[in-house]
């Protein structure tokens, strides 16, 4: 246990300081550090040699970045931007903004101006994402940045290096889908916060130590005896669910994330790169046709809201908690199919908008006690 | 051969022709589809399918003060306001059905293009799932870079021969090489002749009232690869060159001022916005779409590149340096922008564009909160007071610069 709880503060260390530990990385290492936003190909930053940072935004109050987006935009491009324009970001030498979403189109735009000192880094994926053309089209999308990133490194890219990263990263996926299982049985260690920590960590660590350390934590929690939950169990869906006061909510009123279908979470490493090609950059690039699940992959029979519904059997979760991204159109639009598919399928479900960190969650404290009496039923 | 009728007529009956041939030719058991604003609708026309545009559809039904019913409903059904006003009254419409304002036939398939936004994958998986139906879907990249890069072209002609194929495969008709030629070059005489038209708003005075665009413009959308639109923006060309040369315009007061209106229409207010710019002269003399909505190219690539070209589409030097062309050619003086709820990507970096407009013109700016569709989100009292304190600062920088002319 006591090794168990090691490793948990270890996460929480990094989840608390993210800025600090990438900045210690680079010092201890003299490797440079590439930002991202979302479903960028990480392992050709990590084949430059260089340390991808997941960019989810922070705890920070939006000034600066009014001069630049409109108020109506979700938290986490506010807060990005504010902490871009705080310099909290200059230990990156680039950031790949992936062409996601109407907002993320816009933002790589003000990027270029509000925060020149990290370089923009394009990545515009294909929506066609199954189609031949599409998987084309990517390649030339991850050629270009391949260039940029030696460029920016000073490191070749070769095949060799990018195989290594490869399965570096699809070590790092198996791992964790493993630790979300491991995760079901232990919902008193693993608490809401702690798994979010736990996931999050990933975003700002060197995978190869992150994999080995969450390794770790899953061999130390089988070690332990499986105990009887008597609180509520839920599958989590959305953009990200890091407020902290949420998380705290749930806890207050004992209620375990039995799986989660987040973005910043489970989405990330639901799949494995497949070696199909002998060209690793390929391999990459039909990745993206591969996934499966989520609101910024085109989608057109909602396959994630079935995927929902499968974790739900899977893991016997007494309902679904909507955590939706306040201005995020991509999850919004998914948002009425979601209901009317879950409304079919008999599954209990809450709805939770989260805005700014920096704002109280006294809704979704009223909202979530709703439920739990309400799924006690 | 002159025909008596006024290019206005023309273009109306035009439109009211379009929606009774969708309607007609559902009722006939033909295939219907709807179809993203900027889908290349040439590909359609050649194969001589009935399309419907839903964004034409919600901005017509706002201008006839019927929108909100439809936005009450997706509401109740789950969609976030903060939802483009155009989807949700469309979403809307796909269960009610019936809309008195303006009907339309519902769809066998979907034709969407993410060019304008990217929204609009999402607003067309939520039709393709509701309605169960098919969804032919063009991606056309964003472009960061300049220009559209050769990678790009590809991957959206490799696109147009997949949809073709489709399309011939649903609906059992066949599309022809030559057919689509004739489309194509349609289609580019009719953007030629909006062209001209539209260059006529360079005179001073300007020969119409700029929000007479806003109601041509739908034709472009819906009709450009008909002879019969080419015939009408054409008369609308040769009567607003008439008129320049006459000195004679239908803006109903004195232009004082010429401005560059930014940003959708607030339909539900179109009335309203124009009269209390007329109170203070201020005349709209250009528009994104002035250009925009003139597709010229003489072959499949150009389409191509034409398609993904469109505002929204292309990065903000290319976003700013379209506006300055026309702020400088229009010799206008200030830049209204609607700061549209509905529209993240347009939004998106209007401030930084602002300030590099008004950098490289030095013509004033004002901003008033709305939204295309949505009539709760637009005060028309804050409307008046910013057009009234935008009108003075025009007044004021003209005052400036004749006295600066004045002691020269
Ligand atoms: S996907 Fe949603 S949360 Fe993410 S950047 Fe776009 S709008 Fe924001
Ligand atoms: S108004 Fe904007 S968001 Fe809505 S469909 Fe048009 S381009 Fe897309």
């Amino acid at each position: 246990m006591s090794n168990v709880n090691e490793v948990i503060a270890q996460f929480q260390e990094v989840v608390n300081q993210p800025g600090d530990h990438v900045k210690k990385y680079i010092a201890k290492t003299g490797n440079k550090a590439i930002g991202y936003f979302y479903y960028a190909p990480q392992e050709l930053i990590h084949a430059a040699g260089m340390l991808p940072v997941g960019i989810w935004g922070g705890n920070i109050e939006p000034s600066s970045v009014r001069s630049y987006l409109p108020s109506f935009y979700c938290g986490i491009l506010q807060t990005a931007f504010e902490m871009g324009m705080k310099g909290l970001y200059d230990c990156l030498d680039g950031m790949i903004i992936p062409n996601l979403c109407d907002s993320l189109r816009a933002s790589s735009q003000n990027w270029k101006v509000a925060v020149p000192q990290v370089e923009f880094i394009s990545l515009v994926p294909p929506v066609n994402r199954k189609t031949e053309a599409g998987v084309k089209f990517l390649l030339s999308e991850y050629e270009n940045i391949k260039n940029t990133l030696e460029r920016i490194s000073g490191n070749k890219i070769t095949d060799q290096a990018l195989n290594n990263s490869i399965k570096v990263f699809n070590t790092y996926r198996q791992t964790m889908r493993e630790f979300t299982k491991v995760a079901r049985n232990y919902p008193d260690i693993i608490t809401p916060s702690i798994r979010n920590a736990v996931i999050k960590s990933a975003s700002f660590m060197d995978k190869v130590q992150y994999t080995a350390l969450v390794e770790e934590l899953i061999q130390g929690l089988k070690t332990l005896p499986v105990k009887d939950w008597d609180g509520k169990k839920v599958v989590v869906t959305g953009i990200k669910m890091d407020s902290p006061a949420l998380l705290k909510i749930l806890e207050e009123n004992n209620v375990a994330v039995v799986a989660d279908d987040l973005a910043q979470e489970s989405r990330l490493f639901r799949s494995d790169i497949l070696q199909t090609s002998a060209n690793p950059l390929e391999n990459l690039a039909r990745y993206w046709s591969t996934m499966e699940g989520c609101s910024l992959l085109f989608d057109p029979e909602k396959k994630r809201c079935d995927m929902i519904i499968e974790d739900v059997k899977e893991t016997g979760a007494d309902g679904v908690l909507f955590c939706m991204t306040k201005f995020c159109d991509p999850e919004e639009f998914d948002y009425p199919i979601f209901k009317k598919r879950l409304d079919a399928a008999n599954i209990p479900h809450v709805f939770i908008e989260t805005d700014l960190e920096t704002e109280t969650d006294e809704q979704a404290r009223t909202r979530i006690q709703a439920f739990t009496e309400m799924a006690a039923l | 051969m002159t025909d008596e009728k006024k290019a206005s007529e023309m273009i109306k009956e035009l439109m009211d022709k379009h929606y009774e041939d969708a309607l007609e030719a559902k009722k006939k058991g033909e295939l219907v589809g709807w179809a993203a604003s900027n889908f290349p609708q040439e590909l359609a026309e050649c194969m001589d399918l009935a399309l419907v545009y839903p964004e034409n559809h919600a901005a017509a039904v706002s201008a006839k003060k019927a929108s909100l019913p439809f936005l009450e409903y997706a509401e109740g059904q789950g969609y976030s306001t903060d939802i483009c006003s155009y989807a949700r009254i469309n979403l809307a419409f796909k269960d009610i059905k019936e809309c008195e304002a303006l009907q339309i036939p519902m769809p066998d398939y979907l034709l969407c293009a993410n060019n304008i936004c990217d929204l609009m994958v999402k607003w067309y998986e939520n039709l393709a799932v509701e309605l169960n139906i098919p969804l032919f879907m063009l991606d056309i990249p964003y472009n960061t870079e300049p220009a559209v890069t050769p990678a790009r072209l590809e991957y959206i002609k490799e696109q147009f021969r997949m949809i073709i194929k489709q399309l011939e495969d649903f609906t059992g008709k066949k599309f022809s090489e030559e057919r689509f030629k004739e489309v194509m070059e349609i289609s580019s005489a009719s953007g030629r002749a909006w062209k001209r038209a539209m260059s006529t708003l360079m005179a001073t005075p300007s020969p119409m009232n700029g929000f007479e665009m806003f109601t041509y413009m739908g034709i472009l959308v819906c009709n450009k690869g008909r002879k019969e639109t080419t015939v009408a923006l054409n008369k609308l060309a040769d009567e607003l060159e008439e008129r320049v040369k006459n000195g004679e315009t239908s803006y109903k007061a004195e232009e004082k001022h010429r401005i560059l209106s930014e940003g959708i229409a607030c339909w539900p207010f179109l009335g309203h916005n124009m009269k209390t710019l007329m109170q203070y002269g201020i005349n709209v003399v250009g528009a994104i779409y002035c250009d925009a909505f003139a597709k010229v190219y003489s072959n499949l690539d150009e389409m191509a590149i034409a398609y993904a070209e469109v505002p929204n589409c292309v990065n903000l030097e290319r976003e700013v340096a379209s506006r300055v062309k026309i702020i400088k050619d229009h010799n206008v003086e200030g830049m209204l922008i609607h700061s549209n709820r509905s529209c993240k990507k347009w939004d998106g970096f209007m401030y930084e564009m602002e300030r590099r407009i008004a950098q490289e013109t030095g013509i004033a700016t004002a901003y008033f909160d709305g939204d295309q569709s949505d009539p709760r989100l637009f005060s028309k009292a804050q409307y008046e007071t910013r057009i009234q304190s935008f009108y003075e600062v025009m007044e004021q920088k003209k005052a400036a610069a004749a006295a600066g002319e004045g002691t020269r």
